[in-house]
C-alpha cells in the first residue's frame, strides 16, 4: 500500500491547521457561514438534516487494519458508534459536532487518511475495482494510477473552480466493477501488440440526465496518460457550462458538443500540455508502483477447508456467494456484506470496524477494500484460512451470504439523513431484504441488483440497477419509481422507466410482482433476471407491475 | 390571485451541533418543535425570518417551515419536517432518542 512521504504528511498536517483556525473563526463568529461554507465542503464538511456529515476520503478504496481501526475509534470518540460506507468508497460520519471535526482531521492525518476534495467542484476521490490487484481476470493493479491521479488532483491548482464536480474511476479488467462507464472519465487498462496502456472514456454519469461514457481514445500510451488527462479536464473547464448548475457536468459538454470535437479539442490542448510534463510523473509512478507490489502469497495445506466446505453447509452457502476467484492459486477474495438482512446497507458499527481490521491483519496480508456496492472486501485470504475467517464474521453479524442477491442493495441515506433527498431509500432496503429473506426466494432469484436513490442526483445508481428505485416526492407524498433493465458493468445499460410510481407502501409488495414475474417466464434456473429482461423486454414485468391496466385494457 | 398564507414556524441548524433548532416567540432556540411560535401573518413571518437569519453566529439555514397548529403545537404538513423533527428512521438516534434535551 501506498505510504505517505514526507510532503503528503505535511500537506495533510498543514490543510488540517488551516482547518482548525477557520472552524475557530466560524465559531468565534469572525467568519459568516457564507464565508466558511466553501471551506468546510473543501475539508467534506456537510450540514446535513439532523446534523453535520463528514465524508472521508479512503482512496480507491484501499485501507489497512490501521486505519480501518482508527475509523473505528472515530466513530465511538465522536460519532454514535458506526459508519457509513458510500457508493464512492468513502465513509461518512453523520453525526460530528462542528467543534470536534478539527480533532477528527488529526486522527485521520495520524493513518495517513483525509477528507481533502470529497466535496466542491473538484476531482473527488478516484474510485477504482475493489478486487483490484487480487482478480484473476485482472491486466494489471489499477491503484498506482489511482494513487498518481489523487496526487495529482489533490490541490491542482487549475481544478479547484471548475464548472462542477469531477469523478475518475479506474478498472484494470475487462470485466468492469468500478461502473466507469458512469464517471465523468473511466479509465481501462488495456494491452495492445504487447505494451500497457488506458482506454479512456469520457462524459458517463448518472444523476438527472444519465448518459453513457463515450470512448475518447481507444489507447493511450503510459507517459501520455496524466497528460492526457489534464487535457480532458482543461477543456472541459474551460468550455464546460457555468451558467447553468445541471448541464456543468462534462456529460453535457461532450453531448452538446459531440465526442469528435471533444476529442479534437483534447488533442488540440495536449500538444501544449505534453511538454510540461517532464518525466517526473513516470519517475512518481514507478514509486508508487513500488509500494503496491503484490504480498508474499504464502502456501498451506488446504485439506481442512475442503473437509468444512464438504460437511458445514451454512459455511458452503457463504463460500459459493461471496467469495471470488483470486489470481493466486489457494487465495480466495472474500467479500463480506455490510447488507444483513433488515439493517442498513454499507453501515458498520465500530466493533465490527475492528473485527475486519483483525481479520485483515491476521488473515488478509493486512488489506481491506471497501467496494462501490457498499461492502467491505478482504482481497487476500488463503483458503485454509477461509473457516477461521466464516467463524469470526458469524460472531460480529457479518457472515450473511447474500452478496449479488436480491438484499445486497446499493442504498444512498436518502430522506433520513440527507439534505437533498426527496424521499427515503434505507427503510425500502431494509424492507425488500426482509421480505424476500422471509420467503427463502433470494437464492432461488440469483443475481440481482436492485439500487435505490433517494433523488434524483442517483448517489444509489438506480439509473444501472437491474432493479433501480428513485424516490421522489410527489405533491407531498413519498413516491417511487422503478426502472427495469440497468446494468452498472462493461455492458453499462440505464434502465427502462417501468410506469407510474408506487407509494412508500406499494413499493416493496411491487418489486415482489416483478420477481414472481421473472421466475414465472424465465427459461431456465440459469437464466438470470436481467437476461431474460433483455429477451422478453419491458411488457411481462409491466403486467406485473400494473395489473389494473392490463384488467382495464381486456 | 397570490395563494393564501399557511402557517408557518422557523426552523434552523444549529451552528454547533447542527441539529434542528425552532425559534419561540421569545426568541430562543428550541430543540422542541411543540414550543415553536406558529406564525399565521405573513408580514410577521417575514420579519421573524429577517431577524433569525440574522443570528449567524447561534444557527445556519434558518427558513420558514410550513406548519398545521395543534393542542401540543405546530405539527408538520410535509414528511421532510416530520423526519427532520423526529430523526432517522433506521436508528433510534436524533430528536427521537433526545426528547427532553433543550
Amino acid at each position: 500500500m501506498y505510504k505517505y512521504n514526507d510532503f503528503d504528511a505535511a500537506f495533510i498536517a498543514e490543510r488540517n491547521r488551516q482547518f482548525r483556525a477557520q472552524v475557530e473563526r466560524r465559531i468565534d463568529g469572525s467568519l459568516s457561514e457564507e464565508e466558511f461554507r466553501p471551506l468546510r465542503l473543501m475539508n467534506g464538511l456537510y450540514l446535513q438534516l439532523h446534523a453535520y456529515m463528514l465524508r472521508v476520503a479512503i482512496p480507491y478504496g484501499t485501507l489497512n487494519s490501521a486505519q480501518m481501526r482508527q475509523l473505528a475509534y472515530i466513530a465511538e470518540r465522536w460519532d454514535k458508534g458506526y459508519g457509513h460506507f458510500t457508493t464512492r468508497q468513502n465513509i461518512q460520519y453523520n453525526w460530528p459536532k462542528l467543534q470536534d471535526v478539527p480533532d477528527i482531521l488529526d486522527a485521520l492525518g495520524e493513518v495517513e487518511m483525509h477528507a481533502i476534495q470529497t466535496s466542491g467542484n473538484t476531482i473527488r476521490n478516484v474510485t477504482a475495482d475493489h478486487f483490484a490487484g487480487a482478480a484473476a481476470d485482472e491486466i494489471d493493479d489499477p491503484r498506482p494510477v489511482a494513487e498518481l491521479l489523487r496526487q495529482w488532483s489533490t490541490d491542482h491548482p487549475e481544478f479547484q473552480f471548475m464548472p462542477r464536480k469531477f469523478k475518475i474511476a479506474i478498472t484494470g479488467a475487462p470485466n468492469d466493477r468500478a461502473v466507469i462507464k458512469a464517471h465523468d472519465i473511466g479509465i481501462q487498462i488495456v494491452e495492445q501488440n504487447g505494451e500497457r496502456g488506458y482506454r479512456v472514456l469520457v462524459g458517463g454519469g448518472l444523476g438527472r440526465t444519465p448518459m453513457i461514457g463515450k470512448v475518447i481514445s481507444d489507447f493511450v500510451t503510459e507517459v501520455d496518460l496524466l497528460p492526457y488527462l489534464e487535457s480532458i479536464v482543461s477543456v472541459w473547464n474551460q468550455i464546460g457550462r457555468r451558467d447553468n448548475k445541471y448541464k456543468a457536468r462534462i456529460k453535457i459538454t461532450v453531448h452538446e458538443h459531440g465526442i469528435d470535437e471533444i476529442r479534437r479539442m483534447v488533442e488540440e490542448r495536449f500538444e501544449q500540455v505534453r511538454p510540461t510534463f517532464g518525466g517526473i510523473d513516470q519517475q512518481l509512478l514507478a514509486e508508487i508502483r513500488e509500494s503496491f507490489a503484490p504480498p508474499a502469497f504464502r502456501k498451506a495445506e488446504i485439506d481442512d477447508y475442503t473437509r468444512a466446505y464438504d460437511s458445514d453447509p451454512v459455511f458452503r452457502s457463504w463460500i459459493d456467494t461471496n467469495i471470488t476467484a483470486h489470481k493466486q492459486a489457494d487465495y480466495a477474495i472474500v467479500s463480506i456484506s455490510l447488507k444483513a438482512h433488515g439493517k442498513t446497507p454499507g453501515d458498520a458499527t465500530a466493533d465490527q470496524m475492528r473485527t475486519m481490521a483483525d481479520l485483515a491483519e491476521r488473515y488478509g496480508h493486512d488489506e481491506l477494500r471497501i467496494s462501490h456496492e457498499q461492502n467491505v472486501i478482504l482481497p487476500h485470504v488463503h483458503n485454509s484460512d477461509l473457516a477461521a475467517v466464516h467463524t469470526a464474521l458469524k460472531q460480529a453479524g457479518l457472515a450473511t451470504a447474500n452478496i449479488g442477491l436480491i438484499s445486497d442493495i446499493i442504498a444512498c441515506p436518502g430522506m433520513d439523513y440527507c439534505a437533498l433527498a426527496t424521499a427515503r431509500s434505507i427503510p425500502i432496503a431494509q424492507e425488500i431484504a426482509t421480505r424476500f429473506d422471509e420467503l427463502k426466494l433470494e437464492h432461488e432469484i440469483g443475481p440481482m441488483k436492485i439500487k435505490i436513490s433517494g433523488c434524483i442526483n442517483a448517489c444509489g445508481h438506480h439509473h444501472v440497477g437491474h432493479i433501480g428505485i428513485l424516490g421522489l416526492d410527489r405533491a407531498g407524498v413519498e413516491n417511487y419509481q422503478i426502472t427495469l433493465g440497468g446494468d452498472g458493468t462493461e455492458d453499462a445499460t440505464l434502465g427502462e422507466r417501468a410506469g407510474p410510481g408506487f407509494s412508500y407502501d406499494e413499493i416493496v409488495p411491487a418489486i415482489e410482482r416483478i420477481m414472481n414475474a421473472y421466475l414465472a417466464h424465465r427459461e431456465t434456473e440459469a437464466e438470470t433476471f436481467l437476461q431474460a429482461y433483455r429477451r422478453l423486454g419491458l411488457a411481462p414485468f409491466k403486467a406485473a407491475l400494473y395489473p389494473e391496466a392490463q384488467a382495464n385494457a381486456a | 390571485m397570490p395563494r393564501a398564507f399557511t402557517p408557518k414556524v422557523i426552523t434552523a441548524n444549529a451552528l454547533l451541533e447542527g441539529d434542528v433548532v425552532y425559534l419561540t416567540a421569545d426568541d430562543i432556540w428550541t430543540r422542541d418543535l411543540d414550543a415553536a411560535e406558529l406564525l399565521e401573518d405573513e408580514a410577521h413571518a417575514q420579519l421573524r425570518l429577517i431577524e433569525a437569519q440574522a443570528r449567524v453566529h447561534e444557527v445556519v439555514g434558518a427558513y420558514l417551515a410550513d406548519m398545521k397548529p395543534s393542542p401540543h403545537g405546530p405539527e408538520p404538513t410535509h414528511f421532510r419536517e416530520e423526519f427532520r423533527r423526529t430523526g432517522p428512521s433506521n436508528y433510534f438516534h436524533g430528536k427521537q432518542a433526545e426528547k427532553n434535551h433543550v
